[in-house]
C-alpha cells in the first residue's frame, strides 16, 4: 500500500464540493426557521396572557419510558408524552427562566454566536431574579427547550447551544474540511498526519465535510486499544478510519461518526468491552441514542453501526481471561432486557446478553493481550473483519 | 434524739430522711454486732475473728485486734445532735454545695411566705434580697405581707428544726418541699455563726417584733439573743434574714430562674427581687402579679386506704381515737363506709370490734392486704386546686415574648389512692430560642423543681411524646427542639418524689399517662398554630415569588417578541392579576 496514500485521497464525499455561498444560504434559512419557531412559541404564551389565561409550555418527557424504537428507522424516537408546565405560583420561576433562555437563544442566532451550557449559566447571572443558582438548573432548562424545539425539527446546535465536551480522537484515511466561521476559508485536515497523536473532534461538526477512500469506520471504546491500533497504523493495513469514543460517545462524536458515515457511505463497526456497560450504554447510545436525549437521536446516532466485538461468544472462542459480573452489571443487563426498546427489538442481542449472564463474566478489549500484545491487530480484527455479516446488529 | 425523731420529722416531708437518719446513726449508737458477716452476737468475744479467718487458722501469729467491749462502746453511745446530723446529711436537705445552699434558703423562705399569705387569705407581696458580703458570704432576706407570727411562736417556727404547721396532714401545700426555714437558719449559723434575724408584725396597731435567734444545736432549742419592738413599714408581715456561706450562679438552677418560675406558677404573687451586683440584670427585678384572686383554699383530706403503707397503717392504728377497728377505718380514712369497713375486716379475718391499739403486726398486714382487695370509691378530688388555664396563659404571656400561648388543666384523677391533677402550659415562638432544646419547667404544688430533670416522670413523659407529630423537631429520646417554653405542674395532696431530696417525680404510670395526655392536648394546639403560621409564611413567600419572577418572564417575552415597554407592563399586570386570582380560589 502506498505510504502517502492518505495525502491525496480520492474525493468520494459528494457534499464536500458544495460551494461556500450555498452553505451560507442554507444556514441563513435554518436560522430564520429557528427564530420563527422561537417567536411562535413565545407568541402562544403572549396570546394566552392577553386572553387572561394561564399560559403553558409543553415539553416532551425525556426518559427511556417515552422512547420508541423501530428497526426500520434505526434510532430511538421520542414519544408523545408531554409534561405541561402551566404558569402557576410554583412554576413562575422556571417559566421565567425558560422564556429568558429562549430569548438568549434568539439573540445568539441573530448575532451568529453560540454559547456552551456553562456560558449560558453565566449569562443568566445578568437576569437578576431569574438567574440560575446552579448549572444543573440551567442545563435542565436548556435540555427542555432543546427537546421542545427538536420535535419541531430544530437541533440544539441550531439554537446555538453547543456542548462543552469535545469529541473523541480520529486517525486514518480521512481529510476533514473545516471552513472558518469568519472568512469561510476551508482548512484541510489530513488525519493521517498526526504522527503518534490524533485529530480531535470539535464540539460542533455541522459545518465539516470529508474526503476519504477508507472502507469502514472502527469506533473503539478505550483509548488504550485506539493507541495501539494507531501506533501500528492499523488504519493503513485495513484502510479504515479509527475513532476513539473514550466511554459513552459524546454527542459531537456521535454526530461526527453519523455525518461521516452518511456522507461517505461507510459502514461503522463498534469495538467495545464485553460487558453490560459496553453493550447497553456505549454501543446502544452510539447506535440508537439515549433515553434522556431521545429528541436528538434523529441526528445524533449511527443507526447502521454494527457490533464487531468483543462478543460473549468471543470469550469462549478466544478463551479470554474474564472478571465476574458485578451486581451493577447484572442489574444493567436485566434492565436492558426488560426496559430497553432496542434490545427488545433484537433477538440476537437478547441471546447474547443471556449468554453473558449465564457465563456470569465480562471481558475487556484488552483481554486479547493474553495472546500477545499485537494479537488484536494481527489475528483478532482481521479474522473478525472477514465476516462483517456475523456482527451483532 | 432517737426516741424523739419520729415525732420531730414531718411525715409529709421527712419520713424518708428520718429512716435514713436512723440508719446513719446506727453505727455510732449500736454495738458492732450489726456487722453483717457476724453470725451471732459476740460482744463478749474480744478476739473472735471473721469466719474466713477461722477457716484458715494461723495459730499464734494472729494478732487479736483491739475490739471494743460492750462497756467500751456504751461510753461512746450518745445522742447525736441535730447539728451533727445536719452536717452529715446536708445533701438530703438541699445544701450539697454553696450555690444550691443559696437557692434552698431562698426557696424555703419563699415557700413559707407564700403559704402564710395564702392561708391568711392575703395576696402575697414578696421581696427577696440577696446581698453579697464577701467572696463566699451572702445575706438572704425574704419579706412578705403575710399575717405575721405571734411573738411566742416565732422562735419555734424559725429556730427549731422540723417544727411547723404541716404536720400529719394530707393537703395540697408547698410544705412538702425541703425541710423548712429553720434548716436554712441552722445552715447559716453553722457556716457563719450569725443568728437568724426576724422582723414580724401581726397588726398595724402594734409595733413589730425584732428577734435574733440562734439554735442550740445540742438540744434543738431556739435561743433568743436579741428581742426588741421596732417600727416597721409594713402593717403586717414577716421578714427573715439569714447570713450564710454560699455562691451565686446564673443559669437554669439559679435563684433568678427559680423566682421567675415561682412567679409563673403563682400568678397571684407579686415578687420584687434584688439580685447581688454580679447577678443577671444586676439589681432590682420585678415579677408582676397577673391575677388578683387567690387560688381557692384546698380542703384537707383523710388518707385514702389504697395509698396507705403498712407502717403508716400500723401507726394510724396506734394513734386513732376510735375504739374499734371499724370505727378507725371509717373515721380516719376517706371513702370507707361502715359496710366497706366490715368487708375489709371480714376479708382480713379480723373482728370489726377489735381495739385498734391491740392489733398485731400480722393482723395489720392482713388488713393491709384486704384493703387492696376491696373495691373502694376513689378519693374526693376537690382537695386539689389547679393554677387554672387562664392564669397559666396569662402568666406565660407576661413572662416571655411569644407568639402563641396555651394551657391545659386536666381533670383530677387518682394514683394509689392519692388525688392528683396535671396542668400543662406552653409558650411558642417570639423571642424564645429556636435552635435549642425547649425549656422545660417542672412544678409540684406550685413549687419549681430545678434539679434532677433527667430522672423525673415529667421529663420522661415529655421526651416520650412524639413532638414531630406536632411540627417540632425531636432527636430520638430527647427534648424537642424549637422556640418553646413548656410548663408541667402536678398538684396533689401527696406528690410522689423519687427520693428525699424532692426534685423529681416518681414514675407512676397513672401520672405519666396524665402528663402525656396533657402534653398531647397542648401539642395539638401548638401544632395547629405552627401549621397555620407555616401556611401563612408559604402564602407570603408565593406572593413574593409572583412579584419577583413575573417581571423576568415579561422581559423574556419582550426579548423574543420585541414589543414595547408599555406592553411589557400590561403583561406583568395581567399575569399578576391572573395568578393572584387563581390563588384565592
Amino acid at each position: 500500500m502506498a505510504a502517502r496514500k492518505g495525502a491525496k485521497p480520492k474525493k468520494t464525499a459528494k457534499p464536500a464540493a458544495e460551494p461556500e455561498s450555498a452553505v451560507a444560504a442554507r444556514n441563513k434559512a435554518l436560522d430564520r426557521t429557528t427564530v420563527e419557531l422561537i417567536r411562535s412559541a413565545a407568541q402562544e404564551v403572549h396570546g394566552e396572557i392577553r386572553r387572561r389565561h394561564k399560559p403553558d409550555l409543553a415539553f416532551p418527557v425525556r426518559a427511556l419510558g417515552n422512547v420508541s424504537y423501530s428497526a426500520r428507522k434505526g434510532y430511538f424516537e421520542i414519544g408523545r408524552q408531554k409534561k405541561v408546565r402551566t404558569l402557576t405560583v410554583n412554576t413562575v420561576k422556571s417559566f421565567a427562566q425558560t422564556l429568558r433562555m429562549m430569548g438568549l437563544s434568539k439573540e445568539l442566532v441573530e448575532n451568529n454566536d453560540f454559547a456552551t451550557k456553562r456560558d449560558a449559566y453565566y449569562q443568566s447571572k445578568n437576569w437578576e431574579e431569574a438567574r440560575f443558582d446552579e448549572q444543573a438548573e440551567s442545563d435542565t432548562v436548556m435540555d427542555d427547550i432543546e427537546a421542545l424545539f427538536s420535535v419541531r425539527g430544530v437541533s440544539r446546535e441550531q439554537l446555538r447551544f453547543v456542548p462543552d465536551e469535545h469529541g473523541g480522537a480520529v486517525a486514518g484515511n480521512l481529510v476533514v474540511l473545516d471552513p472558518d466561521r469568519e472568512t469561510g476559508r476551508v482548512e484541510r485536515i489530513d488525519c493521517t498526519r498526526f504522527g503518534s497523536g490524533a485529530y480531535s473532534i470539535p464540539s460542533t461538526v455541522e459545518h465539516l465535510s470529508f474526503e476519504t477512500d477508507a472502507k469502514f469506520i472502527l469506533a473503539i471504546e478505550t483509548g488504550g486499544v485506539f493507541q495501539r491500533l494507531q501506533s501500528h497504523k492499523f488504519w493503513q493495513t485495513a484502510n479504515c478510519i479509527l475513532i476513539s469514543m473514550a466511554g459513552v460517545p459524546t454527542r459531537a462524536t456521535r454526530r461526527f461518526i453519523r455525518k461521516l458515515s452518511d456522507e461517505c457511505k461507510l459502514p461503522v463497526y463498534a469495538f467495545v468491552d464485553c460487558d453490560p456497560y459496553g453493550i447497553s450504554n456505549i454501543y446502544r447510545t452510539l447506535k440508537v441514542g439515549s433515553g434522556n436525549a431521545a429528541h436528538l437521536s434523529q441526528f445524533f446516532c449511527v443507526p447502521h453501526a454494527r457490533y464487531l466485538g468483543v462478543t460473549p461468544q468471543d470469550i469462549v472462542d478466544y478463551r479470554l481471561p474474564t472478571h465476574p459480573l458485578q451486581d451493577v452489571d447484572v442489574k444493567r443487563a436485566k434492565d436492558a432486557l426488560k426496559n430497553d426498546p432496542f434490545f427488545q427489538a433484537h433477538k440476537d442481542w437478547q441471546k447474547a446478553i443471556d449468554q453473558l449472564m449465564r457465563m456470569g463474566v465480562r471481558a475487556e478489549q484488552q483481554a486479547l493481550a493474553k495472546w500477545g500484545l499485537n494479537y488484536v491487530i494481527e489475528e483478532y480484527l482481521p479474522r473478525k473483519l472477514e465476516h462483517p455479516e456475523h456482527f451483532l446488529p | 434524739m432517737a426516741g424523739e425523731q419520729p415525732s420531730l420529722f414531718d411525715p409529709n416531708g421527712m419520713h424518708m430522711a428520718s429512716a435514713r437518719a436512723a440508719r446513719e446513726a446506727a453505727p455510732a449508737a449500736k454495738p458492732r454486732a450489726v456487722k453483717p458477716r457476724a453470725s451471732k452476737p459476740r460482744a463478749e468475744e474480744p478476739a473472735a475473728a471473721d469466719p474466713a479467718d477461722e477457716a484458715a487458722p494461723r495459730s499464734g501469729r494472729r494478732r487479736a485486734p483491739a475490739r471494743a467491749t460492750a462497756a467500751d462502746l456504751a461510753k461512746k453511745q450518745r445522742e447525736i445532735s441535730v447539728s451533727e446530723f445536719f452536717a452529715k446529711n446536708r445533701h438530703l436537705l438541699g445544701f450539697d454545695n454553696p450555690s444550691k445552699a443559696l437557692l434552698t434558703t431562698v426557696k424555703e423562705a419563699v415557700d413559707n411566705a407564700l403559704d402564710a399569705c395564702e392561708e391568711a387569705g392575703i395576696l402575697p407581696d414578696l421581696r427577696v434580697e440577696i446581698e453579697q458580703l464577701a467572696e463566699t458570704r451572702f445575706r438572704v432576706a425574704v419579706e412578705d405581707n403575710g399575717p405575721g407570727i405571734v411573738r411566742a411562736q416565732a422562735p419555734k417556727v424559725f429556730g427549731r428544726l422540723l417544727y411547723g404547721s404541716k404536720f400529719h396532714r394530707l393537703r395540697q401545700s408547698r410544705g412538702q418541699q425541703g425541710i423548712g426555714i429553720s434548716a436554712a437558719g441552722m445552715y447559716g449559723l453553722l457556716t457563719t455563726g450569725k443568728p437568724v434575724v426576724i422582723t414580724t408584725r401581726t397588726d398595724a396597731r402594734r409595733k413589730a417584733h425584732h428577734l435574733e435567734l440562734v439554735i442550740d444545736t445540742q438540744r434543738n432549742e431556739p435561743k433568743v439573743i436579741r428581742d426588741a419592738e421596732v417600727d416597721w413599714g409594713r402593717p403586717h408581715g414577716t421578714r427573715v434574714e439569714i447570713e450564710l456561706e454560699a455562691a451565686y450562679r446564673g443559669g437554669r438552677q439559679s435563684v433568678d430562674a427559680y423566682l421567675r418560675q415561682v412567679s409563673l406558677a403563682n400568678p397571684h404573687a407579686e415578687i420584687e427581687y434584688k439580685a447581688p451586683k454580679t447577678g443577671e440584670g444586676g439589681g432590682e427585678q420585678r415579677f408582676a402579679r397577673v391575677a388578683s384572686e387567690l387560688p381557692p383554699a384546698t380542703a384537707e383530706i383523710k388518707p385514702h386506704p389504697y395509698g396507705v403503707e403498712l407502717g403508716v397503717l400500723m401507726q394510724m392504728f396506734r394513734d386513732t381515737h376510735a375504739r374499734n377497728l371499724r370505727g378507725c377505718l371509717c373515721e380516719d380514712f376517706s371513702r370507707v363506709s361502715p359496710r366497706v369497713a366490715e368487708e375489709i375486716c371480714q376479708r382480713a379475718k379480723v373482728a370489726v370490734t377489735r381495739r385498734p391499739g391491740e392489733i398485731t403486726r400480722e393482723e395489720a398486714e392482713r388488713v393491709h392486704a384486704a384493703i387492696q382487695a376491696t373495691r373502694i370509691l376513689a378519693p374526693p378530688t376537690d382537695c386539689i386546686a389547679p393554677i387554672g388555664e387562664t392564669l397559666l396563659e396569662r402568666a406565660l404571656a407576661a413572662d416571655a415574648k411569644s407568639d402563641f400561648v396555651v394551657a391545659v388543666t386536666r381533670r383530677p384523677t387518682v394514683y394509689r389512692g392519692n388525688p392528683f391533677l396535671i396542668e400543662v402550659a406552653l409558650a411558642y415562638g417570639g423571642d424564645l430560642p429556636a435552635e435549642e432544646p425547649i425549656t422545660l419547667y417542672r412544678f409540684a404544688n406550685r413549687v419549681p423543681l430545678q434539679y434532677q430533670q433527667g430522672g423525673c416522670a415529667i421529663t420522661r413523659a415529655v421526651t416520650g411524646t412524639d413532638w414531630k407529630a406536632y411540627h417540632l423537631q425531636q432527636p430520638k429520646g430527647a427534648l424537642p427542639i424549637g422556640p418553646m417554653l413548656l410548663m408541667v405542674h402536678i398538684a396533689s395532696v401527696w406528690v410522689p418524689f423519687t427520693s428525699e431530696s424532692k426534685e423529681a417525680i416518681a414514675h407512676y404510670p397513672e401520672i405519666v399517662k396524665e402528663i402525656r395526655l396533657g402534653l398531647q392536648e397542648c401539642g395539638r394546639k401548638v401544632s395547629h398554630f405552627i401549621s397555620r403560621r407555616r401556611r401563612e409564611a408559604d402564602e407570603a413567600k408565593k406572593r413574593a415569588y409572583i412579584d419577583k419572577y413575573i417581571p423576568q418572564l415579561a422581559i423574556g417575552l419582550q426579548q423574543i417578541l420585541g414589543f414595547d415597554d408599555a406592553e411589557r407592563g400590561r403583561v406583568v399586570e395581567t399575569l399578576k392579576d391572573v395568578l393572584e386570582r387563581s390563588r384565592r380560589l
